[in-house]
């Protein structure tokens, strides 16, 4: 038998209304592609290029706990946050951020690099070096590319010492699209 | 030793189970009542779910959660009427070889014994499913084993 849509609907914002969701997720559109954005109660925990959810639910769990639930209403604020970012309208986002289960090293990299301005760029070495480890350019480029939360974690914001793009967890395209977005690149 | 089912993300449950929980409710109380009972139903799911030790049963766990939800409505609407039993839809052996010996049993010992002894799960797990507590959930299985002793060896 088939749920009617509002009846779906309505469990999910309810279920989200009475604190029962550990983790709830949505997929939010965006010039850069349809984003999957997970929110827990601590805050924004992952947004990730791939929609497909079947790959995601168990890591939230792990993450958050097994009440992890598709609904609208749990990342509100992050689609308004990230819509007012994509139309130009916001340039630093306000989200608290779910960082649980990554290790001291990687956390202290993403704080650092959450300072790193819109529009503007910073090299590996750079942000290595600004989070107290000045020869681990190599490790900050591999934090930059597991960046669980792109986007609002700027690591799109990092690039090579020659000026190189190097890449992006999410694909070269995307990093180019967000660095124009932000007038970055000429 | 035997390594525990994982307890699967709370999407894939619904969405595996939601259907058949809707059916249910949808033959018990009509379409109107069985969609108020259809969110009761997954929201008492979710309130116990972050507790569950295994993932094993849970379509007799929620299954049991809809009949509790649907007697619960029916004894608000119509309070004079006496309950009747609903039939027990599930085809699984646990509760299948447990029937014949249980069917006697009030339904809530009878949920709480075929829970705990068919299926194998926790008494938080059953007090979920009767809406109940976890304290309620042992005594109502506790009574429901000393009635069947009594009727095996009068």
């Amino acid at each position: 038998m088939t749920v009617s849509s509002s009846l779906d609907r309505s469990l999910r914002d309810a279920a989200v209304t009475l604190g029962l969701v550990d983790v709830g997720y949505d997929v939010v559109d965006s010039p850069v592609g349809p984003l999957f954005v997970a929110v827990s109660d601590r805050g924004l925990a992952a947004i990730v290029y791939d929609t497909r959810p079947d790959d995601q639910l168990e890591r939230l769990a792990r993450l958050g706990g097994p009440r992890v639930l598709r609904s609208s209403r749990s990342v509100d604020d992050a689609r308004r946050e990230l819509d007012e970012y994509f139309t130009g309208r916001r340039r630093g986002f306000d989200l608290a951020l779910d960082l649980r289960g990554l290790p001291s090293f990687t956390v202290s990299v993403l704080r650092k690099l959450a300072h790193v301005p819109y529009g503007e760029t910073t090299t590996y070495g750079a942000l290595a070096a600004r989070a107290g480890h000045p020869r681990a350019a190599r490790a900050v480029g591999t934090v930059m590319n597991r960046n669980r939360i792109p986007i609002v974690l700027p690591c799109h914001r990092v690039v090579g010492a020659s000026g190189d793009l190097v890449g992006y967890g999410g694909g070269l395209d995307r990093k180019v699209k967000l660095l124009e977005l932000e007038g970055a690149l000429h | 030793m035997m390594m525990a089912v994982a307890v699967p993300p709370f999407e894939r449950f619904y969405a595996e189970h939601r259907s058949e929980v809707l059916r249910l409710l949808r033959r018990t109380l009509g379409p109107t009542r069985a969609d108020d009972a259809f969110q009761e139903t997954f929201l008492r799911a979710l309130q116990a779910y972050g507790r569950l030790e295994s993932g094993e049963h849970l379509r007799a766990w929620v299954l049991t959660i809809a009949r509790n939800v649907a007697i619960d409505v029916l004894r608000r609407t119509r309070p004079t009427q006496e309950i009747v039993e609903m039939p027990v839809e599930d085809e699984r052996p646990a509760y299948e070889q447990l029937a014949p010996l249980t069917n006697g049993l009030p339904p809530k010992e009878r949920r709480a014994v075929v829970l705990r002894y068919g299926y194998d799960l926790s008494y938080d797990q059953i007090a979920a499913a009767l809406g109940s507590s976890e304290d309620a959930a042992r005594q109502a299985a506790s009574t429901g084993v000393r009635r069947l002793r009594r009727r095996i060896s009068p």
